[in-house]
C-alpha cells in the first residue's frame, strides 16, 4: 500500500493525483536521482543508504550488467569490459576521444571508417555510450520507482552548459532506450542555482564553481524574469577531486621512495588512502596516508593541511584563472557576480573554498550537500514540470541556447537565423532566394557558431530542397524555419512559398564538439572579430563580381553583334581581369573592379533592352500595343 | 482521547521540518474524496486555529480539526520502511475498508 508524504499546507494531493517525477544528475564520475518527498527536494538512496551511484558499467559474462559500485570493483581486473566516464564519449566520434583515454578501451564505429558516433568494444560486442548510459539510468530508475512505490511519470536530466546537439541528443536518446519519459534536459549549472532558489530571486548573476571527480566547470549565469542565460563557461574536462588524491598519493610514494613502481592493486590501495586522507584534511589540520601492502608490511606519512595545499596549489589556480577566463569572457567584473554557488564534492576541499573566498570577496554558497545540488535542482524542476505544484507558484523556467544557429550562404558564408542566448523554445524563419537562374534545388548546410566563415563553425546537418520552379535568380522565395524545442534540440525545414515545395531535417549530427571547445569557440569568435569582417566582405565581394562576369559570360555570348570590335574586346578584356582578380584577396580591389565594370557595361545592357524590346514589339503596330 | 505518533513518526517530521525551515508541528485531517469515500491528510503546519485540537507527542505538535477528530480519534501516525520505500502510515481504529492503495478508506 502506499505510504503517505506530508504535503504543503492546504496542498495535499487527491488520492491518486501525484505524478512522480524525478531530477537526474547523469554525471561522468557519479550518477544521483532526487525527488520531492514529504514537500522537500532530496536524493533517494540505494539499499545501502548512499545516494551516489558511480557512473559505471560492467558486461561480465552470462549477460549480466553490473552498473554502479559492483561494476567500479572490477575496473582493475576487467578493464576493457568495464566502462567508466561514459559522459565523455557521449555523442562523440573517434576522433574527438582524447589520446590517453584511446588506450583504455577498442573503439569502433558502426560504418568502420572511424566516423560517426564511437562504439565500444566489449564481450557482449560494440555497446554505443548511450546504451552505457541508458544503464546508469535503468538502475537509477528502479531505485526511484521502488523508493516511491510507482511507476514514474517522467524526469528532468542535466547535461553540461557546454553540451551541444549532438551530446544533448545522446542523452535523450539514453533516456528513451531506459524507458524514462524526458520532461526536460537542464543545464546542471541552471539546476544548481534552481537549487539554491535564485530562480525565485527578480534577477542576479550567478558563478557556478562545479569541480567533480574528473570534470571542472564554471559557468556564469545571468537570471532576468525568469530566464537563465548562459554568459560564459569555462573549464577543464580533465581536472577534478581524483587529481587532489593524486597528489597526495605522489607526494607519499616519493616520500617513502619505494623501490619498484606499484601494482595496479597497490596503486588502487594507495589512491584510496590517500582520498581518505584528503577528506580528513577537511576537517582536521593533519592526517595520515596509511597503506598496507600485505604481508605484513605497510607505509605511512602524515600530511598537514598546510603541506597539502602546497601540494594541490597548481590544481587550484587552474580552477581559478579558468574563473577569470570565464568572467573576461562575459565581460563582468568580480564585483558583478551575486553569488558564487558550489557543485561537485572536490569543493568540500577548504583550500578551494578560500581561494573562491579571496578572489570574490565573499563566501561562496555552500549550504547544500554539493555532490546533491544538481540532482535536486532537476527534482525541483521535474516536480513543476509534472505539474504537482500549486497553481501560481508554477513558474516555467527558461533556458538559452549556446551558441548562434544558421545556414550557409553562398561564398562560403554563415547567415545567422538563432542567435546565441535566445531563450528557448523559439522558432525563426528567414527568406532566401536562388543565385542562378532556372534554379531547381537547393542545398541547405545547417550550422553553428559566432563566426562568419561556414568553415570556422560547425556543420549540424545538410539536406536539399527540390522542385523549385525554374526561375530567373533571385525570384525564388525560400523560407527556412529553424526552430529549437525546450531541450535545445534542433529543427530546420525549408519551403519554396510559390510553390510550396518543402523539405526539413530533425538534426541529429553525427558527432559533437570536443569537450569545451564551445567556450573556446565563442573566445575565438571574439578576438576574430574584425578578420571575420574582413573575409565577409571578401566573400561578399566574390559572390557580386562573380554574378556580374556570369551575367556578361551569358551576354557577349548572346549579343556580341551589338558591341564593335574594339568594345567586345574590351569588355572581354575587363571580365577576364576582374575574374583574376577575384581569386585573390583584396576585396577592395574587387570591388572597385565590379563597379567599373558595371558601368563599362552599362551601355551595353542598354542597347540588349533595346533589342529585346524591339523584338517584343516587332510586327506590331502602336495601336495594338496602347 | 487522542491522535499520536509513534517514536519513529515524530523523528521523521522534526526531520523534515527542519529541512523545511519551518513549521509549528504536522496536521492530520480527513476529506471526503477518493475511491472509498474519505482521504487522509498529512500536511505541514505553520499555525493553529483556535478550535483545533492540539496533542503533543515526542515533543511534536500534533493537530488536528474538531470535524477530522472524530473519524481520526484513536489514530497513531507511524513511520515505514519498506525497502526502499518509505513514509508515513496512518494506523487508525475506526477505518472499516481501504481501496487496495490505501490512499482512500472508509469508517
Amino acid at each position: 500500500m502506499a505510504l503517505l508524504q506530508i504535503s504543503e499546507p492546504g496542498e495535499s494531493p487527491e488520492p491518486h493525483t501525484r505524478r512522480l517525477a524525478v531530477g537526474i544528475d547523469l554525471g561522468t564520475t557519479n550518477s544521483l536521482v532526487a525527488t520531492i518527498r514529504n514537500a522537500v527536494p532530496e536524493c533517494l538512496p540505494d539499499e545501502a543508504g548512499r545516494t551516489m551511484l558511480p557512473s559505471a558499467v560492467r558486461y561480465a559474462e552470462q549477460g549480466i550488467v553490473d552498473v554502479g559500485h559492483l561494476a567500479l570493483a572490477h575496473r582493475g581486473d576487467d578493464a576493457l569490459n568495464t566502462i567508466t566516464s561514459v559522459k565523455r564519449f557521449m555523442g562523440r566520434s573517434i576522433a574527438d576521444v582524447r589520446e590517453e583515454t584511446k588506450a583504455r578501451y577498442q573503439f569502433t564505429t558502426p560504418s568502420g571508417d572511424g566516423k560517426g558516433q564511437l562504439k565500444i568494444t566489449t564481450r557482449r560486442g560494440a555497446i554505443s555510450p548511450i546504451e552505457v548510459s541508458a544503464e546508469i539510468l535503468k538502475t537509477l530508475k528502479a531505485r526511484a520507482e521502488e523508493s516511491l512505490g510507482g511507476e514514474l511519470y517522467g524526469a528532468v536530466i542535466t547535461v553540461p552548459a557546454y553540451f551541444d546537439d549532438a551530446q544533448r541528443q545522446a542523452t535523450k536518446d539514453a533516456a528513451q532506450l531506459a524507458g524514462l519519459h524526458v520532461l526536460r534536459l537542464l543545464n546542471e549549472p541552471t539546476a544548481a542555482a534552481v537549487a539554491y532558489g535564485l530562480d525565485q530571486k527578480a534577477e542576479g548573476t550567478y558563478l557556478i564553481y562545479d569541480l567533480g571527480g574528473g570534470t571542472f566547470d564554471v559557468s556564469i549565469l545571468r537570471l532576468t524574469r525568469g530566464v537563465f542565460e548562459v554568459l560564459a563557461t569555462a573549464g577543464d574536462t580533465h581536472l577534478g577531486g581524483d587529481d587532489f588524491d593524486e597528489a597526495l598519493a605522489k607526494h607519499a610514494f616519493e616520500t617513502w621512495q619505494l623501490a619498484r613502481a606499484l601494482s595496479p592493486a597497490g596503486q588502487a590501495n594507495l589512491l584510496a588512502a590517500s582520498r581518505a586522507a584528503k577528506e580528513a584534511l577537511s576537517d582536521n589540520e593533519t592526517a595520515t596516508i596509511k597503506v598496507n601492502w600485505g604481508c605484513g608490511f605497510d607505509s605511512s606519512v602524515d600530511v598537514s593541511r598546510e603541506r597539502f595545499y602546497e601540494l594541490t596549489r597548481p590544481l587550484v589556480d587552474r580552477t581559478i584563472s579558468a574563473v577569470k577566463k570565464t568572467l573576461r569572457d562575459a565581460k563582468l567584473k568580480v564585483g558583478d557576480i551575486d553569488g558564487v554557488v558550489l557543485v561537485g564534492g572536490a569543493t568540500r576541499t577548504p583550500q578551494v573554498r578560500a581561494a573562491l573566498e579571496a578572489h570574490f570577496g565573499k563566501p561562496a554558497l555552500a549550504t547544500m550537500n554539493p555532490d546533491e545540488v544538481v540532482a535536486l535542482g532537476a527534482a525541483i524542476q521535474a516536480d513543476q514540470l509534472a505539474g504537482n505544484a500549486k497553481q501560481g507558484e508554477q513558474h516555467l523556467l527558461l533556458d538559452v541556447i549556446p551558441l548562434s544557429l544558421g545556414i550557409e550562404t553562398m561564398g562560403n558564408l554563415v547567415e545567422k537565423i538563432v542567435s546565441r542566448n535566445s531563450t528557448i523554445p523559439i522558432a525563426k524563419a528567414q527568406e532566401f532566394t536562388t543565385f542562378k537562374d532556372g534554379q531547381t534545388a537547393m542545398a541547405v548546410h545547417v550550422v553553428q557558431g559566432e563566426r562568419e566563415l561556414v568553415s570556422d563553425c560547425r556543420s549540424l546537418a545538410r539536406f536539399e530542397l527540390r522542385g523549385i520552379p525554374p526561375m530567373v535568380a533571385g525570384a525564388a522565395r525560400i523560407r527556412v524555419t529553424f526552430q529549437v524545442d525546450a531541450d535545445g534540440l534542433l529543427s530546420v525545414s525549408a519551403t519554396e512559398v510559390t510553390s510550396g515545395a518543402r523539405a526539413e531535417v530533425a538534426v541529429k549530427p553525427s558527432y559533437g564538439l570536443a569537450d569545451g571547445e564551445i567556450a573556446t569557440m565563442l573566445q575565438v569568435a571574439y578576438t576574430h572579430a574584425s578578420a571575420d569582417m574582413q573575409a565577409r566582405a571578401l566573400a561578399e565581394a566574390r559572390v557580386d563580381a562573380s554574378a556580374l562576369v556570369q551575367a556578361l559570360g551569358i551576354a557577349l555570348d548572346e549579343d556580341r553583334a551589338l558591341l564593335s570590335e574594339s568594345e567586345a574586346v574590351a569588355l572581354t578584356s575587363q571580365v577576364a581581369f576582374l575574374k583574376q582578380l577575384a581569386e585573390g584577396t583584396d576585396h577592395r580591389a574587387i570591388a572597385r573592379a565590379t563597379e567599373d565594370l558595371n558601368r563599362a557595361s552599362t551601355d551595353f545592357a542598354g542597347r540588349r533592352m533595346d533589342k529585346a524590346v524591339n523584338k517584343a514589339l516587332a510586327g506590331k503596330n502602336i495601336a495594338s500595343i496602347a | 482521547m487522542s491522535v499520536t505518533l509513534t517514536q519513529s513518526a515524530a523523528n521523521h517530521v522534526q526531520k523534515y521540518i527542519a529541512k523545511r525551515g519551518k513549521g509549528i508541528g504536522i496536521r492530520l485531517g480527513v476529506k471526503t474524496t477518493g475511491c472509498s469515500g474519505l482521504a487522509y491528510k498529512l500536511e505541514y503546519a505553520d499555525a493553529s486555529l483556535p478550535e483545533d485540537l492540539v496533542f503533543d507527542s515526542y515533543g511534536m505538535k500534533v493537530i488536528v480539526d474538531p470535524k477530522s477528530f472524530a473519524v481520526l480519534d484513536g489514530t497513531e501516525l507511524d513511520f515505514q520502511k519498506e525497502g526502499l520505500n518509505e513514509g508515513f502510515k496512518f494506523n487508525n481504529p475506526r477505518e472499516k475498508a481501504r481501496c487496495g492503495c490505501g490512499e482512500s478508506f472508509t469508517v
